[in-house]
């Protein structure tokens, strides 16, 4: 045992905390950009797949690794803002349209990556992100390794953890966001555009969902598969929850789905006569378990789940 | 956008038809996109679903899992309990049927069926009551606990199909076969169609039964209209939706024992299609009504049926199949949208 748990094990059991909570950061954040206006946007497990297709198509087709992130942003985007049509525009159900965009992109994304790449015998590959190390603070023993050798997502990923916070709670459009998702009628009686600011809230957490799903693609692996987000993108719907719709509580969630995953992945590779199945299910259950325990005190934005329709007044 | 009074009986029923021809008219787009001559795709389609004998039949196999996850669904729903979790469920089921199939006991044949059903009701009811609990009790989000149970069961069968219930000296994820005596007869000769879709047709009955005739029936749709007030009523809100899940669950867990007794006969990890989540879209297009579902079902079952014979003809991937399936949902909820309310293009 002594020779299993040993500092090289904390470092490497560090990393792949940082690493796994990486996509699950960018959709966190993202679904709180976009719940704190009011909306529940239950697509984001497709659009995390999308955002892994099409990331992962256009690195293929350009040799760019930025670009495939940039379009794994845009494909984000678009499919927020066909929720927003429904969601918002429409005022159509939250949980329905959120499912169905669910769908729509997941049947699309792997209708268009057979397109694509047809169906060889090995999946097609790209050459993905490397670790960048960070000088002087990549050296420092045990942390050097795990936190400041990582992926430039990684590192984008929680930079955008204060900046997501600062924007929501020290900036007037984030004021005006939480007005929207408080209370759309106060909003609307001081001259606020309620639904642009929810079709703008949408695009702008679908952009950071679509990246979360690149990651997964461009960094985390090299290839697609179709189980590639695999319930990732419901476990950040229920980090939210977790976090209480705080960027900052999320963003801890998110680092403890991280540490499961690492550690199931580790363990995994030391008890191997263990089937791994039996470690893959424990973050899920263990995401249930807390929300079984969080739940109750749970305070979400008030009009969420509830379209505004100007014409019937709350 | 005005509300609008209600419309005539008769354009409800038409509106999930005319969803479905718009659904298929704009399928045209993802088939000109991957290269499909229009034509040819439709035509394939449609003979690959009903064009021969066995097609057919096929069509109505294929149908009956989705029969189950799409009333599963819709009894859910019909509580405002967001059920997702059919996938899991389906899943439960699937696994209860084929351990009771593999260790069949001797007993007579019948009562062998009976038991796998049963079996499977059960524990896909049993999975599908712990998002009811944990909603009841701790206030957790439904939606949220049963579609991560999903995964939670995937992986459980997961790690029994590479372990206790792996078929012996093999080294792939599936299970010994079942009995011979716990297959669900083939009721027409040369082709698939068993027992189970009979169930799934005697199920639609059963449910419809239940939602119009019955004291669950009427309180599950009170506690969908308005948890407060049917509390208030004096429902006791937490044990019909306890009970709804049990029910729902089970529905689900009867499109797993189908597959494993009338296609399969063994367990492995893809048992289901993504039938669970199919069936979402199909209470929807079914409007939550049994009938209503178990038409939806056919349609959707013509259109994976059909899609593979298109896309052995003209090339375009099988998972236009998806496409058309989440396109249909969309369509049918703006089209709901249009029942409710007017909209008035203002002029200025």
């Amino acid at each position: 045992m002594e020779q299993i748990f040993n500092w090289a094990f904390l470092a490497g059991l560090l990393g792949a905390m940082i690493r796994m909570a990486t996509p699950i950061l960018f959709g966190t954040l993202g679904e709180i950009i976009v719940e704190r206006s009011g909306v529940l946007n239950l697509g984001i497990e497709g659009i995390m797949l999308m955002g892994a297709m099409t990331g992962f198509l256009t690195t293929l087709y350009t040799g760019s690794l930025w670009l495939g992130v940039l379009a794994a942003a845009l494909g984000g985007i678009l499919l927020s803002l066909l929720m927003a049509f429904l969601s918002v525009t429409l005022g159509l159900s939250q949980h329905v349209s959120g499912l169905g965009i669910t769908l729509l992109a997941t049947g699309l994304a792997m209708f268009i990556y057979r397109l694509a790449v047809g169906s060889p015998v090995s999946p097609p590959t790209v050459k993905p992100f490397v670790p960048v190390a960070i000088p002087f603070l990549s050296s420092l023993p045990v942390v050097g390794r795990a936190f400041f050798n990582q992926y430039s997502l990684v590192y984008i990923a929680f930079l955008l953890i204060p900046l997501v916070w600062i924007f929501l709670y020290k900036t007037s459009w984030g004021l005006v966001i939480r007005t929207v998702g408080e209370n759309p009628l106060a909003a609307d009686t001081v001259g606020i555009n309620v639904n642009l600011v929810r079709t703008i809230c949408l695009a702008a957490g679908g952009a950071l969902m679509g990246i979360g799903g690149a990651f997964l693609t461009l960094a985390h692996q090299n290839m697609f598969l179709i189980d590639v987000v695999g319930g990732r993108g419901w476990v950040c719907i229920a980090m939210v929850i977790f976090g209480n719709w705080d960027p900052a509580r999320g963003a801890a969630g998110a680092l403890l789905f991280g540490f499961l995953d690492g550690l199931q992945l580790r363990l995994q590779s030391i008890w191997y006569n263990i089937p791994f199945h039996l470690f893959l299910l424990v973050p899920y259950l263990l995401t249930i378990l807390v929300l079984a325990t969080i739940s109750r005190r749970a305070a979400a934005p008030s009009s969420l789940l509830k379209p505004y329709r100007r014409e019937e007044k709350g | 956008m005005q509300k609008r009074p209600p419309l005539a009986g008769w354009i409800q029923v038409l509106l999930p038809v005319g969803a479905i021809l718009l659904t298929l008219a704009l399928s045209a787009i993802p088939i000109l996109f991957a290269g499909g001559n229009l034509w040819l795709s439709y035509y394939s389609l449609f003979k690959g679903a009903f064009g021969t004998r066995y097609n057919l039949l096929e069509t109505f196999t294929h149908a009956a899992p989705l029969t189950f996850t799409g009333l599963a669904v819709a009894f859910a729903f019909r509580a405002k309990f967001w059920n997702i979790g059919a996938e899991g469920q389906l899943l439960a089921g699937a696994i209860a049927a084929a351990w009771v199939g593999i260790n069949a006991p001797g007993i007579p044949r019948p009562l062998l069926l009976l038991l796998m059903c049963l079996a499977g009701f059960l524990a896909g009811g049993a999975w599908a009551t712990i998002p009811a609990f944990l909603k009841n009790k701790l206030k957790v989000d439904d939606v949220v606990s049963s579609l991560l149970l999903n995964y939670v069961m995937w992986h459980i069968m997961g790690f029994l199909l590479f372990g206790p219930m792996q078929m012996p000296g093999s080294s792939w994820p599936r299970s010994a076969a079942i009995a011979e005596a716990a297959r669900f007869p083939i009721l027409f000769s040369r082709s698939r169609f068993h027992l189970g879709i009979v169930l799934a047709a005697l199920a639609v009955l059963v449910i419809w039964f239940i939602n119009s005739k019955t004291v669950l029936g009427f309180q599950s749709r009170a506690v969908g209209a308005n948890a407060q007030a049917a509390a208030f009523s004096g429902i006791n809100v937490n044990s019909v939706i306890f009970e709804t899940a049990l029910i729902s669950g089970g529905l689900a867990g009867m499109a797993g024992v189908g597959e494993v007794a009338g296609i399969h006969f063994h367990l492995l990890m893809d048992v289901s299609k993504g039938f669970g989540y199919s069936g979402i879209v199909i209470a929807m297009l079914g409007r939550l009504h049994p009938v209503g579902t178990a038409l939806a079902a056919f349609f959707f079952s013509t259109i994976i049926v059909g899609a593979q014979s298109m896309s052995r003809i003209t090339g375009v991937p099988t998972y236009i199949a998806d496409v058309i399936q989440a396109m249909a949902l969309l369509i049918m909820l703006i089209t709901l949208l249009f029942t409710e309310y007017r909209v008035r293009v203002a002029m200025k």
